[in-house]
């Protein structure tokens, strides 16, 4: 499978009057083709930092991103981003909501819209169209968020802890309900969380980041060996402890002190 | 509909009794307000003269309206108030807008605004007429200077706290500023528009009246001013009246308008 993603070498730091912050040091990864990535972390270590470089909303200071193999401001891919929560405008309705992607881009043909009304008639919203967003559960308002994605039909979605917001049992239910809608539109998709079980049961493969400044400490390709596997069906797969652990274990090993020192000392010497 | 409890409809019952009193009251101390006055003035314990009567401003309304003197002033003071705060709302947008897209000229004038924000309008209302001769144009622009720099610091600083994350929303939908402003700003910011009018229809009314108290030949802040020069206060009182009245009906106007557009959302 070719390469849909590809970050070589990626340094990142914010800037404030007071102190410069290194998110990201040196960190290189790579997606492939239709595969479902979980990136987990310590929280603040900069994962939501590396979402915001592949959509373009932050340029890399070191190193590069290239969307299959051309770098990423050259690349004309489709990138949908999913937010912490849902966003949906109280003033517009659902139907009205889930088409502004288009709306901004000038897209609002016959084909497109016909396009999200399918979804929406598949994923069981059709109903709402005419609603207002307050009339919505939060499940159902996540949906409507994620066909409001889906409608740029993006080549590669960014999930950004998109259920955070939500209770307990509707997280399940909706991680569920997501996970299944993205594997049957066969999305390439980035998920960011700090819940290592929703990693596993959603990803193909989990990447685990070290604390500020992040870079990769280990990948884990996930296989449940069940079939059909759901995010609710590989949260009862025998193998799901085992991969649990493993994500505990070295999550909870940081030795990122050690990284930072080093690659602040790198940066000194640089200068 | 479930069948309302004891303690609901009790609830329910209280509730109203309490709203009843309220009204009650309200109505009963305006009408003791305007029996004292009468009264006093009738026993001569305040001067009528001075101090004018609740009768005495009714005849003077109904005189004056038979006289057809009466429903142009108001109608200057009315249109030139009207003027003014439509003025100050599109000043006022394109102004906050103008902050709002660059952040540079915001920091830049920031102290500015503050300073005319704090200074009291009615000294710059004789500069006003200097300048711009006593006419109704000038009696706008007195009416616009007070409500104007309050009006796009609020709208400004509205602006500024709407949720980053919905304008990264636009951004990763490949909206751009324009996109972020009339799709999330402007849409967002309507219930803060129509709070900030409500005040502003009452403080033009204030510059309107600044205004005409130094170069009108027309208008209630006029009949004030020129009542009190010949002793008429009777007409003074007459036009305090009704500026409250006015100021109570545009006040209104605007809050129905409120009410009506938290209705629809």
């Amino acid at each position: 499978m070719q390469n849909l993603l590809e970050f070589k070498d990626v340094c990142l730091s914010y800037h404030t009057p007071e102190r410069e912050t290194y998110a990201l040091s040196h960190l290189s990864f790579c997606a492939k083709e239709g595969e479902f990535l979980a990136i987990v972390g310590p929280s603040g270590c900069g994962k939501s930092t590396l979402l915001n470089l592949i959509c373009g909303l932050l340029k890399p200071e070191q190193g590069e991103i290239r969307i299959h193999g051309i770098p990423l401001a050259q690349s004309h891919m489709n990138i949908g981003y999913m937010l912490q929560r849902d966003h949906l405008f109280d003033w517009r309705t659902i139907y009205k909501n889930v088409l502004l992607g288009l709306e901004i881009q000038h897209q609002t043909t016959p084909e497109k819209i016909k396009y999200v009304d399918n979804l929406l008639a598949a994923y069981g919203l059709d109903k709402f169209k005419d609603a207002y967003p307050s009339q919505l559960s939060g499940g159902m308002r996540q949906r409507a968020a994620l066909i409001r994605t889906l409608a740029m039909e993006p080549d590669l979605l960014l999930l950004d802890e998109p259920f955070s917001a939500l209770d307990y049992q509707t997280r399940l239910n909706v991680s569920d309900d997501i996970g299944i809608i993205i594997r049957q539109e066969k999305k390439t998709a980035i998920l960011v969380t700090h819940d290592i079980s929703e990693a596993i049961s959603m990803a193909d493969r989990v990447l685990i980041l070290t604390s500020r400044p992040a870079h990769l400490k280990k990948q884990i390709t996930i296989d449940l060996e069940i079939a059909n596997r759901t995010p609710m069906s590989s949260r009862n797969a025998p193998k799901f402890k085992h991969y649990f652990n493993l994500i505990w274990k070295e999550l909870n090993n940081d030795d990122s002190h050690l990284v930072r020192t080093a690659a602040i000392s790198e940066k000194e010497k640089a200068r | 509909m479930t069948p309302i409890s004891s303690a609901q409809r009790q609830y329910l019952k209280k509730k109203k009794q309490d709203n009843r009193i309220v009204v009650f009251v309200r109505i009963f101390i305006f009408l003791i307000f305007l029996c004292l006055w009468e009264i006093s003035t009738n026993l001569n314990i305040l001067d009528s003269f001075i101090f004018s009567s609740p009768s005495r401003v009714c005849r003077t309304i109904y005189q004056m309206y038979q006289e057809h003197a009466l429903l142009p002033h108001i109608g200057v003071t009315l249109l030139e108030t009207f003027l003014s705060f439509a003025c100050v709302l599109v000043l006022g947008m394109a102004c906050a807008v103008l902050l709002w897209s660059f952040p540079l000229v915001s920091r830049i004038v920031e102290p500015y605004l503050v300073v005319l924000n704090s200074l009291p309008k009615s000294a710059l209302a004789p500069l006003l007429i200097v300048w711009l001769g006593a006419n109704t144009r000038t009696i706008v622009v007195a009416g616009m200077s007070v409500a104007i720099f309050g009006t796009i610091i609020s709208l400004y600083s509205g602006f500024l706290e709407i949720d980053p994350d919905k304008l990264k929303l636009i951004a990763t939908l490949g909206g751009g500023k324009w996109d972020c402003l009339t799709k999330v700003v402007l849409p967002a910011s309507i219930p803060l528009i129509l709070s900030v009018m409500k005040v502003n229809i009452g403080l033009c009314l204030v510059g309107v009246i600044i205004g005409e108290f130094i170069g009108a030949r027309q208008g209630l802040g006029y009949l004030i001013i020129y009542g009190t020069q010949v002793f008429k206060l009777d007409w003074v009182m007459m036009s305090i009246v009704i500026l409250c009245i006015a100021a109570t009906a545009l006040y209104g106007i605007l809050n129905l308008l409120e009410k009506n557009y938290r209705k629809r959302h």
